[in-house]
C-alpha cells in the first residue's frame, strides 16, 4: 500500500472521540510522539480551516505539521491534507481520513494516511497494487538466500 | 536524502503498473530468467518488454546481465525492502499517536461517565 491504514477500538463515545481529533485541546493531547511537549495546537476543523501542531521531541528537535480540513463530518469522519512544515521524512502532501462508527462499548476508529509522498506514489494507489507489494514481498522472503 | 526519496518515487511508480508487477511475480518465483522467457505471457512485443525492463532496472527492482546476446534477468530484494521499512515507518508513526489519542478519549469518557453519575 502507499498508505498506511490502522483500526482502533476505543472506549469512549464517537462524539468525545471526534472532538479529541478535530479540536486544538485535543490534538495537543495525543499528536505528539514521544513525552515530549506540543509546543503549538491550532484548529480550526470546518471545510477549508485549517490546523498547525508544532512538538519537540526528547531529542530536542522539533517538528511541525499542518494541513486543511477537507471533509467535517461530525461525529462520523475528518479528512485532512497532511505536510510536514518541520522535520520529517514526507516533504509531499498526503491525507489523513479517521472514521468513526459507533460500536458496542465506544467507538471503532479507522485512521488511513494515504496519498503519501508523491505523485507517483498516488498513481501506484490508483494503479492498485495494495496488497500486490505485500504479496511480492513475502514471495522476496521466501526467496532470500540464506 | 533527496536521492532516497527519488528511489522512492522511482519504486511506487515501477509497481504502479499491472505489467510490471507481473514480471515481478514471475521473477520471484525463480532466480533468474532471460528476457524471451520472461515476455512469454504477455501480449506485448520485445521492445515494450525491454521498457519495463528499463523502468524495474532504474529503480532498483531488477538487474541485468548480458551474456553474448542473452541478456538474464534477476530480482533485487533489497529496494522492495526499503519500500516496506518505509511504509512500516509510516505506520509506526500513527500507531503510537493512536494509543495517545486512545487513552485520552477514555480519560474523558470516563470523566463525563462520572459527572453524569454525580
Amino acid at each position: 500500500m502507499t498508505g498506511v491504514t490502522l483500526v482502533r477500538r476505543i472506549k469512549a463515545s464517537p462524539e468525545i472521540v471526534f472532538e479529541a481529533v478535530t479540536t486544538a485541546e485535543g490534538i495537543a493531547q495525543w499528536w505528539g510522539p514521544d513525552a515530549g511537549p506540543v509546543l503549538v495546537s491550532e484548529s480550526d476543523p470546518r471545510v477549508g480551516g485549517r490546523y498547525r501542531v508544532r512538538f519537540r521531541l526528547l531529542d530536542n528537535t522539533e517538528h511541525e505539521s499542518s494541513g486543511e480540513f477537507v471533509i467535517v463530518d461530525p461525529p462520523k469522519r475528518v479528512v485532512m491534507t497532511w505536510r510536514w512544515v518541520i522535520g520529517g521524512d514526507d516533504p509531499g502532501e498526503s491525507r489523513v481520513d479517521i472514521s468513526l462508527r459507533a460500536v458496542d462499548g465506544g467507538t471503532e476508529l479507522t485512521f488511513s494516511h494515504s496519498r503519501l509522498h508523491s505523485e507517483s506514489a498516488r498513481r501506484s494507489h490508483e494503479g492498485g497494487w495494495d496488497g500486490a507489494l505485500r504479496k511480492l514481498q513475502a514471495r522476496f522472503a521466501e526467496g532470500e538466500p540464506a | 536524502m533527496g536521492n532516497r526519496q527519488g528511489n522512492l518515487d522511482r519504486i511506487f511508480a515501477a509497481l504502479a503498473d499491472p505489467t510490471r508487477r507481473a514480471m515481478l511475480d514471475r521473477l520471484a518465483q525463480q532466480p533468474s530468467a532471460t528476457v524471451s522467457r520472461l515476455a512469454e505471457p504477455f501480449a506485448i512485443q520485445l521492445p515494450a518488454v525491454v521498457k519495463h525492463l528499463d523502468v524495474l532496472g532504474k529503480a532498483k527492482l531488477i538487474t541485468r546481465a548480458k551474456a553474448g546476446r542473452v541478456v538474464t534477468v534477476r530480482l533485487r530484494p533489497e529496494s522492495m525492502r526499503e519500500a516496506m521499512a518505509w511504509l512500516y515507518r509510516r505506520e509506526r508513526f500513527w500507531s503510537g499517536r493512536l494509543d495517545k489519542l486512545s487513552a485520552y478519549a477514555e480519560g474523558r469518557e470516563l470523566q463525563a461517565g462520572s459527572k453524569k453519575k454525580s
